[in-house]
């Protein structure tokens, strides 16, 4: 496993797919034109204060496995550093005394030298055990995350969905759809006329007239329903999925399946994050694997997940 | 073992080639200052709508509701009025201490709450950066947006105070709207300049408060400057008279105090210029400077 980060390793694997040649998937597409280029992108976190169990803020899944990353990192790296408690780790950041130090804590290389490049009309698979920088490589291609290293090409605004998109919990799901459509940048004429078709293709009223209430009354299946229904309201040149489907049932996966095909046939690229390889599998066509930040495989959706299940199952 | 695998795709060697070839662009880069305020100008209607929403849930979970908007600023003015005015007696030598009092107290908070929001402003919202893409001016903006709706109801509670204090409502009234004006592009300036203090570290919002503090007491909101510091050098009474604070609170008591009460001799020369001077430094140099980390905001 820790192989693979090594840049030794990387690289001599690079050499060898040169060799290799190009072929599978991104031959086949050669004739479309390219709508995302990763570029050698490395993106690495930097975490302050707060040691593990301490650090506040530590919601979501994301945050807590960067917490256990940067715990491990330090221990590998520093072990002489984390003797102090908070105040004197403080004090040592103020006089900053190293070069870690004066960057303001830990750091957790998320992404290490990640390249691929995605063509119109493709939709693309990513998988990796957790932890493995997905989220953070949709991120990053989505320009939310500013890369340490290396560059990100896109065509236009790439959309991201995740889980946590923010919506107001106060707010009834009505005045989130309108809110979420301006925040696209939509105008309120443009966001008033979606709104029904948002509201009945995200389904939540066929349960009552829970739109007019407020969404911290949502289920949160619902609630993921909602953010699909309007971040697919609006024709993306690059739309990523972050597991945003996972908590809908399957009626509704199946009606969003079909929307993330529509959008690719609108001349689109689509990413999807997934646990489930069967919604890979039937939405895909295209996959890359990423393992502690590496690519460790990108081709067809069948070669790769059959290399994947291999590897989780072994 | 699986991870052996061969990485298929390759970077390609021009990657920046190909990316300029079929008109790609590098992602979440800062556009141009003037596309910035383009695309910044599309989100309008964002800004209304977020900070409404915003608004209009803040008060959602108390009891008296939206009652709050009138009673937070009436009670800090009773307090400081209790204190400034009946225990320490700062009020001797000042006519209508109360108009005098509650106007700076009301005027030095619009710009107080749009600092402390403003400072909040992006580390407060997250989620919402690294969910979506959008000018990130748009949210100091909808802070400041918020605190403009609060300050128009505070207006209208100060209006009744001064009324009831027996300064009727003339022409000089209407100079309100230009000198709220003014107020606003200052406070927004500074507003921006406060959510990219705040954006990396929080240490901004523990500092900021005291930073406040020291500046309302140099500002004459519950005193008048000139007497207390009588025996200070020229120099430092006329920092303390044509600081932007102290212009904005007395150009609002001038216009809505009594003249014999509040007139003209209390404000320095070219007061208006001076108003106008420090909204336009204030407004450049802080969206200038909140532009410039554009794209370091949503980074921890």
């Amino acid at each position: 496993m820790t192989d693979v980060s090594e840049q030794a390793e990387q690289t001599d694997q690079a050499a060898r797919a040169e060799q290799g040649g190009r072929n599978g998937q991104a031959e086949a597409k050669q004739d479309q034109p390219p709508t995302v280029i990763v570029d050698n992108l490395h993106i690495v976190y930097r975490l302050r204060g707060g040691g593990p169990g301490k650090a506040k803020g530590a919601k979501g899944k994301a945050a807590l496995r960067e917490q256990a990353l940067a715990a491990k990192e330090q221990q590998d790296q520093e072990p002489q550093q984390d003797r102090g408690g908070r105040a004197s780790r403080a004090v040592r950041r103020l006089t900053g005394r190293s070069e870690q130090a004066k960057k303001g804590g830990r750091k957790v290389h998320a992404i290490r030298g990640v390249s691929f490049t995605a063509y119109r009309g493709e939709a693309i698979g990513v998988i990796g055990s957790n932890g493995s920088g997905k989220s953070t490589i949709l991120r990053a291609i989505a320009g939310l995350m500013p890369p340490e290293a290396g560059r990100v090409y896109t065509e236009g605004q790439p959309s991201l969905l995740g889980v946590n998109a923010a919506l107001m919990n106060d707010l009834s799901g009505e005045r989130n759809v309108i809110l979420g459509c301006l925040a696209m940048g939509m105008t309120p004429q443009e966001a008033y006329a979606k709104r029904e078709e948002i509201i009945r293709f995200s389904g939540i009223n066929e349960k009552g007239d829970f739109s007019s209430l407020p969404m911290r009354a949502y289920s949160s299946g619902m609630a993921a329903r909602l953010r699909f229904a309007i971040a697919s309201a609006k024709n993306h040149d690059v739309l990523m999925i972050d597991e945003a489907l996972a908590t809908g049932d399957r009626k509704f996966r199946r009606r969003s399946e079909e929307r993330i095909r529509e959008l690719r046939g609108e001349a689109g690229t689509v990413f999807l994050v997934s646990h489930s390889n069967k919604s890979i599998r039937d939405t895909c066509d295209r996959v890359l694997w990423l393992e502690t930040g590496s690519l460790v495989m990108d081709g067809p959706t069948e070669e790769v997940l059959e290399a994947y299940e291999e590897f989780m199952n072994g | 073992m699986a991870l052996d695998g061969v990485t298929r795709d390759r970077p390609d060697p021009h990657a920046a080639e190909l990316a300029s070839k079929y008109g790609l662009s590098v992602t979440g880069a800062r556009p141009g200052m003037i596309e910035y305020i383009r695309r910044l100008w599309q989100h309008r209607y964002f800004i209304g709508e977020f900070s409404r929403a915003r608004s209009s849930t803040k008060y959602t979970r108390a009891r008296l509701g939206g009652f709050w908007f009138v009673l937070t600023p009436l009670m800090n003015a009773a307090v400081y009025y209790v204190i400034f005015g009946l225990l320490l007696g700062t009020s001797r030598g000042v006519e209508d201490f109360i108009s005098f009092l509650v106007t700076g107290v009301f005027v030095f908070t619009f710009t107080r709450d749009t600092v402390t929001s403003g400072v909040k402003s992006i580390s407060g919202e997250r989620g919402l950066i690294r969910a979506l893409h959008f000018p990130r001016a748009v949210l100091p903006l909808t802070q400041v947006s918020m605190k403009s709706r609060q300050v128009v109801i505070s207006m209208v509670v100060l209006m009744v105070i001064v009324i009831a204090r027996q300064n009727y409502p003339d022409w000089s009234w209407l100079l309100i709207v230009p000198i709220l004006a003014l107020q606003l592009m200052f406070n927004t300036g500074l507003a921006f300049w406060a959510a990219r203090l705040g954006s990396k570290s929080t240490d901004a919002a523990q500092w900021l408060p005291f930073v406040l503090r020291a500046w309302m007491y140099g500002s004459g909101v519950l005193y008048m400057v000139e007497q207390r510091a009588a025996n200070a050098p020229t120099w430092a009474l006329t920092v303390l008279d044509v600081q932007p604070a102290a212009v904005y609170i007395d150009l609002m008591r001038y216009a809505l105090m009594s003249p014999e009460n509040f007139g003209t001799q209390y404000l320095p020369a070219h007061v208006w210029l001076i108003a106008l001077g420090w909204a336009l430094l204030a407004l450049v140099a802080g969206f200038v400077y909140f532009y410039r980390a554009e794209e370091e905001y949503g980074r921890d």
